[in-house]
This record gives structure tokens, sequence and C-alpha cells, in this order.
């Protein structure tokens, strides 16, 4: 796993041009939504939601496109047969792009989240960080192993599973509030979103951030600790079936290696 | 001895343009590869080499029959011969650009579950080997096309392993750099305890040095295997002539000559190359008659030693190329 993180970890160090658009265009992205709200009068904590969706749009990316579209890259460059004859298991292979991405995004992250409420001057009511810390891992947690998941999908379908990720990008950022509470697109909608993870993550981290009342949170933060809990382990279980699966179609099929797929 | 590869009755079909259409890269193949072999698995582009290699490199199902590698199932026991394989493609590029030689194979060698000091031992020797040294802490997108082959060749082999599958490794590269892999592929199996390579080329010169047998494959077919010096020997009754001559119209009516068993061309700067096999020499009185009424001019003209590309032309009909 260590080994896979690897060349993800030195190319973030030896190529550092990735900083400008990791750094200084997401700011650029949130200050456009805390203007709208503004604009329009919200509340101030609003400013605040933008900040924290902002910077956990970057693991959403990370995983959309660090570890789910990993399988095609590998092999569009010629690396993944390598990869699937070694003994590594597949979710190794994977869980080490993650934790090798993990450094880029956790910067971008940091530095939104840091940046932004220097900038806008956020006011918070962190009563529990401890919580916070837990939330915001059990989100984590939960979130790749979605990301697992839809590498499985790469795994068989290649560029029509990367037209679904990007399919996904953009609707994911409405319905699971990145923004905003997703409260505010009706209770069941809200729940049908949490189906991915960042949804509850995100309402919750909001919820211990900004208090509870100002955050007009969708369950009680306990709750939705319990369901990513339980969305984690499914999705894990569901990707390491998945995998192996996709992987056996590829190879029934003769798709496992075509390139321009 | 055990076998190292046993191959029965294994086909692989592909669907393709959505399954109207299917074609068959591998037909009812037979083959046995003992421990510790050399074996050479001879074939023109689309024979079925690539597609055999994959299916005992656990990359794709057959379609039907059976293959174990190592004394395991391909299909049901895919987990235990990974550990105990690689595999090294010519014309491909393995690692990444941003890491130097050293940083590639160490992470290729944690695949593996190679201790961290015995992988750099065995990485620093394996430079050596091959001249790579002083380029070890180049960034590989920094290398010539010959050292990153080199490269991916080491790590192949740099995991040590029971069995290696050499998919033309030597394609697209210098004679100096090809001699390199050659010879360091010769040493390597000799030089341990069952070690067994299954190469594909289409270099027929590098079948004849490097192989203790050769099977020649066409369309999905082993055609023949044997040791390269019985298969020569096979063409006893059969001579071999190679006929250089100036621009030549109707190449393909040589081959239909009674007595021509086989016949191979290759164009010239001038002209043309004719690889010729006739089973009675009157045959080729007749060729060269036929060569000269279509008004072209025999350059050279001589009689040879069979060699596998005799073999391989004698068994297809046609060239390898």
């Amino acid at each position: 796993m260590a080994a896979r993180a690897y060349p993800r970890v030195i190319g973030s160090l030896r190529e550092p041009s990735w900083l400008v658009g990791d750094i200084i265009l997401p700011l650029l992205s949130i200050m456009a939504f805390v203007f709208y709200y503004r604009a329009m009068g919200a509340p101030e904590v609003f400013t605040g939601f933008v900040v924290l969706g902002g910077a956990m749009i970057a693991y959403w990316l990370n995983v959309l496109w660090g570890m789910a579209a990993q399988f095609y890259w590998e092999r569009e460059v010629g690396n993944l047969q390598l990869y699937l004859i070694s003994p590594m298991s597949r979710m190794s292979v994977l869980a080490g792009m993650a934790l090798g991405g993990m450094f880029s995004t956790t910067l971008r992250a940091v530095s939104t989240f840091v940046l932004g409420f220097v900038v806008f001057d956020v006011q918070v009511n962190l009563t529990d960080p401890w919580a916070f810390i837990a939330v915001f891992l059990i989100t984590l947690l939960a979130l790749y192993g979605l990301g697992m998941l839809f590498s499985s999908l790469y795994l068989l379908f290649g560029r029509n599973a990367w037209r679904l990720s990007m399919l996904a990008q953009e609707p994911i950022y409405l319905v699971s509030g990145f923004y905003f509470p997703v409260k505010e697109l009706g209770f069941w909608v809200g729940i049908a979103a949490s189906i991915i993870p960042i949804t509850l993550g995100l309402d919750a981290m909001r919820q211990l951030l900004f208090g509870v009342e100002l955050s007009d949170g969708l369950l009680p933060v306990s709750v939705e600790i319990m369901i990513l809990l339980v969305i984690a382990v499914i999705f894990f279980v569901l990707a390491r079936y998945m995998l192996e699966y996709m992987e056996y179609l590829g190879k029934r099929e003769g798709r496992l290696l075509t390139r321009w797929l | 001895m055990m076998d190292a590869v046993r191959v029965e009755g294994l086909t692989r079909v592909f669907k393709i343009n959505r399954g109207k259409r299917e074609t068959v890269a591998l037909d009812d193949v037979d083959l046995h590869i003992k421990d510790g072999e050399l074996f050479g698995l001879l074939g023109p582009n689309g024979a079925g080499k690539t597609t055999l290699i994959k299916i005992l490199a656990t990359l794709l199902l057959p379609s039907s029959g059976s293959a174990e590698v190592l004394g395991y199932d391909v299909e049901r026991q895919a987990q235990n011969i990974r550990p105990l394989i690689n595999m090294v493609a010519g014309g491909e590029f393995s690692g990444y650009g941003l890491l130097t030689v050293r940083e590639n194979l160490w992470m290729f060698s944690q695949f593996y579950g190679i201790p961290g000091k015995e992988a750099r031992t065995r990485i620093d020797d394996l430079l050596a080997r091959f001249g790579l040294t002083e380029y070890a802490d180049s960034k590989v997108r920094t290398l010539s096309t010959g050292e990153k082959q080199k490269m991916n060749v080491i790590r192949g082999f740099v995991t040590d392993p029971k069995l290696i599958f050499l998919d033309e490794p030597t394609l697209g590269l210098d004679v100096n750099s090809s001699r390199a892999i050659r010879s360091f592929v010769s040493e390597w199996v000799s030089s341990g305890d069952r070690r067994t390579v299954l190469l594909t080329t289409h270099y027929m010169a590098e079948a004849e040095q490097l192989c203790d047998r050769v099977a020649i494959i066409d369309k999905g077919r082993i055609l023949a295997c044997d040791t390269p010096s019985n298969l020569k020997r096979s063409l006893d009754r059969v001579t071999s002539y190679v006929i250089e001559t100036s621009a030549l119209e109707g190449v393909e009516e040589i081959g239909a000559v009674p007595g021509v068993k086989g016949m191979a061309s290759e164009p010239l700067e001038q002209g043309l190359r004719l690889r010729v096999q006739v089973d009675e020499e009157a045959s080729i009185s007749e060729i060269v008659s036929m060569i000269v009424g279509r008004g072209a001019k025999i350059l050279s003209m001589s009689k040879r030693e069979s060699t596998l590309e005799d073999v391989f032309i004698n068994l297809v009909g046609r060239g390898l190329e």
C-alpha cells in the first residue's frame, strides 16, 4: 500500500505546479458562492457552509478522479497488467492510491479551509472538536469505500465509467448540499442523497462547527455518524466483491486490458 | 519433474463488433513446458502468442480447456500463481516517468512483498548487470527506449520469479540492447533452480539462440513443438534456397510451382529476396526460368542450411512477417 502511495507523494513534491491550481483556484470558486449569499442577504453562517463545503470538495474529487478513475489511467499507460499480475490485493492498490493522493488533497482542503475562514472572517462554535474529527474521518472512510466501488466499474467499463464520473460530479455538488444545508432540498431528497457519504458527513460537520440551530441539520449528529459507519462497512464489503466480479467479467470478455475502451 | 506450464485443449474466442463476429485467438492448444526450461513461442503477429501469455499470467480466462501454471489452475487458483510469476512485454513502458529508475524498481518489488534491504540489493545487482547503475537516480522519463526496456526487464526479474513471461522483450531495440537482454535471460535460467522462461518472439535468431524448445504457432494453433535442431532436422527432405532478384511481378505464382513446399518474399531496396523451399532440386530450375522469363535478373542465389524460419515457412507456407 505504501509502495503504491509513493509515486503520488513524490509526484506532488517533484511537480509543485499543482499548488497553484489546488490552493488558489478553489478559493476563487468559493468566493463566488460567498458573494452570491451576501448579495442575497443570506445569514452569515452560510459563508462558513461554503468554506467547509469548498474544503470537502477536494476529497470528493480525489475519490472520483484520484481513486475511482485510477485503474483506467493505469491501463492507458500500461501499468494495469503489472498490478493485476502481482499478488497485491486490488483494495490495497486503491488504498495506496488514495493514501498517496491524500497528501495533495489534504493540503488543498486545509488551505481552502484556513484561507476561507481568515479571508471571510467566519465565526465558528466548535464545542466538541473530537467529535468533529471523528465525523471527518468516518466520512472519509465511507467516501473512499464508495471510491473503491466506483473503481470496479472503471476496471470493466473504462471511458464509459469516466463519463459516469463526469455526470456524477456536478449534480452531487447540488444534492449533497456542499454549499448549503441539504434539508433545503426537502427531507426525503436529503435522505436519498445520503447514499453519498459526504452528504451526511457535511451535515454533521456543519452542526458541530456552527451549532445545531444555525445549521438546520437533516438528522441528529449521532444518527448521522451511525449511518455513515454502516454505509462505510457496506461500501467496503460491496467494493471487495465488485472488484472481484468486475475483474472476472473483464477477464472473461477480454476487456480488462483493452485500451481506449 | 513437474511441468511449469500445462495447457490442454485451450481455446480462446473473442467476440467483436458487439458479438456479431467471433475471432478464435487460440484453437485447441496443448502445451507442456518443463520446469527449468527456456521455452520459445514463435509466430507472426496475431498468431495467439500474447493471448496465451495473458491466460497463463491470469489476465484473461480461456473460453474452454484448461491451463495450469506451476501446478495451479489459472481460473480457480490465480492468487497462488501471482507471487511466483512475472511478466515483461516489449514495446511497453512500465512505472512512472517522474520517479527514478531505482524508485520505480523498488516500488514494483514491494508489490511482491520483498523485504526492503533484499530488494535494494537485488536492484543494485541487476542495475550493474545491465549497465544502468549510472542511471539509477535518473528519472525514467529521461531514459532512452533501450534503457527503459532494460529497466522493464529488471523489473520483471527483481522479484526472482519461478516462471517469467517474456513477450517480445527485445522488440524495437538495437542490437546491443537486445544482446544484453538475451545474454542475461540465458544466464538467469541456467544459474538458478527451477527457473522457467516462456519467451515469445518473432525473431528466429532469438529463438534459435536461446530456447531449449520452440513451439511454432499460427492462427491460434500449435503447428510444431520440439528443440530447434530437431525442428530443422525435420526439413531434411526439403532444400532451402535464397534468391535475390531485381523487381519481379507475379511472385506468388512461384509458390505454385510443383515441388515448392513453401516460399516467403521480402522487398529489398532494388528488388526482392525470395526464400524458397523445394523437395525436388529440379523445381529450382523451373523457378529460375520463371524469374528470367519475366524479365527480372537474378542478383544472387544460394543454397543454405535450414533455419527456424524455413521450418516456419514449410509449416505455414509463408514468412513470419
